[in-house]
């Protein structure tokens, strides 16, 4: 029985995915404040990093890192409507890449299971 | 067991044990995150010896070909040397063998270092007089074709090192050097690729190493270079660069000149918005950006938008010590 990461294409897929992705986010008025940054590259990698978890793949973040991590937006005024445009836009991609539907369901039960530690609620 | 040399301390390495949990487990702070080889924090060094290929197989091409590796992804099968990715090295002498005004503004030095150093055309160096003034300039000059170190120095409005290399150092004087240092370099394996090469000021400096690098090379595909300046008097590689592109079929020079008097022949304009017009599609592009940090930032942005890959953006951002102003 192969896990969701397997099946969905493992790095290669995260690889793929990332750009459109930070592309999407970044492109979007209502959250691109949030990624206002002078490091582009580490935030690339961030956003990697944020996929390879959101597709089941390997990695050490733990529910107070995300709280952590965003508790300095949630001070800047972080909301419900930001995470949803985030999600919005990892369906996207993931609909755009021709993910089948039901892994792309998974994915998007990962990443809706990181609500409340992103909004630090 | 292998054993790792970090900041002259050496340590056994258990097996199967990354180079990350090593450090860790000795209580050696180093920076490190997701722990799974794709956010790079943990990214590392290596002075001696060799790494997995495990280890590189994600990072940008330039850093692999400076062996750059990601420490929790690394089991090492032999000893290695590691240290941070900013960590100094030690400072040689280095003599004037030549100084040459090349504009209003804009002064070249060669230097001959006490020991050759090895270097990739585009990587910087620190230089530091006897006052302790500590500056990065970017390196001109390539290896393949130039016998000296080559830097091009902008006098800055209120620049300490800039007005004492111009002002006090001369042919004949030493400075102390260390280097190389930075990634900003033409890797080959993609000669056919498109590349877009953007530089404001002496952000030109590493650029014309770089694009001497990649024709040296070989590479076949198109370059393109832009300079930005603001006044066509600091056009100061202007006949060089007119030539380069004579000789070969493939390079394309555009000055761009962002104030008010611009001659007929070059392009008005910021150098980046006027790539950016020319280009307005970058996928399959490799990006060289060097200069203004503020155009490193907004072109990065702009070219990954229009359709670049982040990891085939490489840029060289001039940013001021604190006592500089603009």
């Amino acid at each position: 029985m192969s896990t969701l990461f397997e099946q969905i294409g493992g790095e290669g897929a995260v690889d793929a995915a990332v750009d459109i992705f930070y592309r999407k986010v970044l492109s979007d008025d209502s959250i691109s404040h949030f990624f206002e940054t002078t490091d582009m590259e580490a935030q690339h990698a961030k956003q990697k990093a944020f996929l390879t978890m959101a597709f089941g793949g390997p990695n050490n973040y733990t529910g107070t890192d995300m709280r952590t991590a965003h508790a300095p937006l949630v001070a800047k005024g972080l909301n419900e409507s930001h995470f949803n445009a985030v999600a919005g836009h990892l369906q996207a991609t993931l609909e755009e890449l021709n993910v089948p539907e039901n892994l792309i369901a998974e994915v998007m039960a990962i990443a809706g299971s990181t609500k409340d530690d992103v909004l630090g609620l | 067991m292998p054993t790792i040399t970090y900041q002259g301390k050496a340590y056994s390495t258990e097996p199967d044990e990354t180079v990350l949990s090593t450090l860790r487990r000795n209580g050696v702070l180093v920076p490190y995150s997701c722990g799974a080889g794709a956010c790079h924090t943990c990214m590392l060094h290596c002075q001696k010896g060799e790494v997995t290929e495990r280890s590189q197989k994600d990072i940008k091409p330039a850093l692999k070909s400076l062996n750059y590796f990601l420490a929790c992804q690394c089991t090492p099968e032999s000893d290695i040397e590691i240290a941070l990715p900013d960590d100094e090295d030690v400072y040689i002498s280095a003599r004037c063998v030549e100084k040459k005004q090349l504009s209003p503004t804009v002064w070249r030095f060669r230097l001959e270092a006490a020991v050759p150093i090895f270097y990739h055309a585009g990587q910087f160096v620190n230089l530091k007089n006897e006052a302790d003034w500590l500056r990065s300039y970017s390196l001109a000059s390539l290896p393949a074709e130039d016998e000296h170190l080559e830097i091009q120095v902008r006098r800055m409005p209120e620049g300490q090192m800039s007005h004492w290399l111009i002002d006090d150092f001369d042919v004949g004087m030493h400075v102390e050097l260390e280097g190389p240092n930075g990634h900003c370099i033409y890797t080959d394996g993609e000669p056919e690729k498109p590349i877009l090469m953007v530089g404001t000021g002496t952000g030109l400096a590493p650029l014309f190493g770089i694009l001497r690098d990649a024709l040296h090379q070989g590479h076949s595909g198109e370059i393109h270079l832009y300079h930005g300046v603001r006044t066509a008097d600091e056009l100061y590689l202007h006949s060089n660069l007119i030539e380069l592109a004579e000789r070969h079929n493939n390079v394309h020079y555009h000055a761009c000149v962002s104030g008010d008097d611009v001659p007929n022949d070059m392009q008005s304009g910021r150098a980046a918005d006027v790539a950016m017009n020319h280009h307005p599609d970058l996928k399959g592009w490799r990006l060289f950006l060097c200069g203004a940090p503020e155009m490193v930032k907004t072109m990065r942005k702009n070219a990954f938008l229009a359709g670049a890959s982040m990891a085939d953006i490489s840029a060289d951002a001039f940013t001021l010590t604190s006592g500089d102003a603009e």
